[in-house]
């Protein structure tokens, strides 16, 4: 659906995207996932034709994005990370403009408008201003004008940013419905490795410009060696044992404890324990974080700079 | 195709408009202005002063004409330049993203500023009915010409100057080095026959001169000839209008 080639944007001497290539499948929800500055953004603007690349080129539903613009945008949605609703508008005026924007055919206008907000769950406040929207809401409400025209793709620039952790989780509800409803294939950027474990299908890390990494989020984590199990246990030869298991695939004894790396934990556990009598057993997953840090040797910022934007323009 | 311009142009209109109806604030305020000057200065200076060259127009009628003028350059420049705020709050990005061309985004704007200055100008003649300016159909329908004509020249200069800014204290330098000067070299308040060369010269060069003159003539009768004035203005319409269209297409989206 994207094919991206050698991408790169310099601003004077500062380079923000660094030579970018990845393909993006029909169907799928893939995370850009990266720290503040890492390029997202400027990825996204470039993909979306509102930025010129410095080298480099892509197509996005088959489309070149410097050579055919119009054809691109009418082939995206985009939800940017600021709002950028009329505020002055009530939520059904913000999406009958843009859909006569993007001539939404007249016959099934309506219809395409109460569908959309049923989808996104504003239909009971379609007649409200902007204005009294929560964040969240008002999020919501971009997302919804964003698919009015049935894009093929879609781009959400940090979605849930400045959202409280309630909203958050209400996002990502609606953002996988949208999977399920409207069939696009979706690019998110965030810098929050929950989000991007829960709803992504592929995972692109990106710093400095650059993909460091490209896989599914379970695989991203294997990287680090899978799951690690710890076992207190009585039986002498607990260790010879474990090593037995072809699951396993680093075995050692340290303070007193059976230390085990496996794929996946949960599956391996109770054979192991099938094997070896425990006191106690417990084991623990890396998170996303925890390969950035080994990605990237660096930790994720969780809080985006404080610009104007976040200044004036804040959700909730 | 067509069709689908047309609409295009429409959204961006029907936007503006809605806004300018909900924002009574900046209505109210932008109409009280013009009617303070023309009855607090329209008197007061009145009242010291009567009008060379145009024996029998009491001031406050000489300059009524001036008043409309002002309210359309400060109503369609602010207009213009409030694209500085669209900007910064996004609305401009999610226009710019969408398959609309700069050329038709640029058409809904002025269409919109026209139109906010047409509904003040039209609450202003109803006034000047009020304080003996002698309407007729034809100077009404003159009239309107006169103002959409201007609306669209200043509408398209605060576009292209608002598009070349990317902080609000951009906005302070045009109403300090743009609004005020069209306003004040225009000869609304004052009959430019006697003016020191100088002056003479940077009147000349202010398109809102030629609006104010067009409207004296046909509203009271007096100054040059409405036809040429109208004429004059229009070819600076004309050139702002391309001005501005230049500098809409190069503005940057983010």
């Amino acid at each position: 659906m994207i094919n991206i080639k050698g991408l790169v944007k310099r601003y004077g001497r500062l380079t923000a995207v660094d030579g970018l290539t990845l393909d993006i499948e029909d169907n799928e929800v893939f995370g850009l996932l990266g720290s503040n500055g890492a390029g997202k953004t400027t990825t996204i603007h470039m993909l979306a034709t509102l930025l010129k690349p410095t080298a480099g080129t892509a197509t996005v539903n088959g489309y070149d994005i410097v050579a055919q613009p119009s054809k691109v945008r009418e082939s995206i949605g985009i939800v940017f990370q600021a709002p950028s609703s009329d505020d002055m508008l009530t939520g059904y005026e913000n999406l009958h403009i843009h859909a006569l924007l993007y001539s939404v055919p007249s016959k099934g206008r309506r219809k395409r408008i109460e569908e959309v907000l049923e989808l996104v769950g504003l239909a009971d406040r379609k007649n409200d201003r902007v204005k009294t929207y929560s964040g969240g809401m008002r999020r919501r409400l971009e997302i919804a004008r964003g698919l009015l025209h049935k894009p093929k793709v879609m781009f959400l620039d940090e979605p849930t940013l400045g959202l409280d952790p309630a909203s958050r989780e209400t996002m990502w509800r609606y953002v996988r419905r949208l999977v399920e409803e409207e069939k696009v294939t979706i690019i998110l950027t965030t810098h929050y490795m929950e989000e991007a474990d829960v709803l992504c299908d592929r995972i692109g890390v990106i710093d400095k410009g650059r993909i460091v990494a490209l896989d599914t989020p379970a695989n991203l984590k294997a990287l680090l060696g899978g799951d690690i199990i710890r076992i207190k246990t009585p039986t002498k030869n607990a260790l010879e044992i474990a090593s037995k298991f072809d699951f396993v695939h680093k075995a050692e004894m340290k303070d007193g404890f059976l230390v085990l790396a496996v794929k996946d934990a949960k599956r391996s556990l109770p054979e192991i324990l099938q094997g070896i009598e425990a006191e106690s057993a417990e084991f623990a997953s890396p998170t996303l974080n925890d390969v950035f840090i080994q990605l990237t040797g660096r930790n994720i910022k969780e809080e985006p700079e404080g610009g104007f934007m976040e200044k004036f323009a804040k959700y909730d | 195709m067509i069709e689908q311009h047309l609409a295009k142009v429409y959204a961006i209109w029907l936007r503006e408009f809605k806004v300018f109806l909900r924002e009574k604030s900046r209505l109210v305020a932008s109409t009280f202005t013009p009617i303070l000057w023309l009855f607090v200065i329209g008197s007061g200076i009145g009242s010291a002063t009567s009008i060379s060259g145009a024996p029998g127009v009491e001031y406050q009628q000489f300059i009524f004409p001036g008043i409309v003028i002002m309210s359309i350059i400060f109503s369609s420049v602010f207009y213009g330049s409030y694209i500085i705020w669209d900007r910064k709050f996004d609305f401009l990005k999610s226009v710019m993203v969408a398959p609309v061309s700069r050329g038709t985004v640029f058409v809904g704007k002025t269409l919109g500023g026209m139109t906010n200055s047409l509904v003040q100008a039209m609450i202003l003649l109803a006034i000047g009915a009020a304080i003996g300016i002698p309407f007729t159909p034809l100077s009404v329908m003159q009239a309107v010409a006169v103002i959409l004509l201007l609306s669209f020249g200043l509408t398209s200069l605060g576009l292209a100057l608002g598009s070349y800014m990317y902080s609000l204290e951009g906005f302070q330098m045009i109403v300090s080095f743009v609004v005020f000067p069209l306003f004040f070299l225009s000869g609304a308040l004052f009959p430019l026959d006697n003016l020191p060369s100088w002056l003479y010269v940077l009147t000349a060069a202010d398109p809102a001169t030629y609006g104010v003159s067009a409207l004296r003539g046909t509203m009271l009768g007096v100054g040059g000839d409405p036809a040429l004035d109208f004429a004059i203005l229009a070819a600076y319409t004309g050139a702002l209008g391309l001005f501005g269209i230049y500098s809409f297409k190069r503005m940057k989206a983010v």
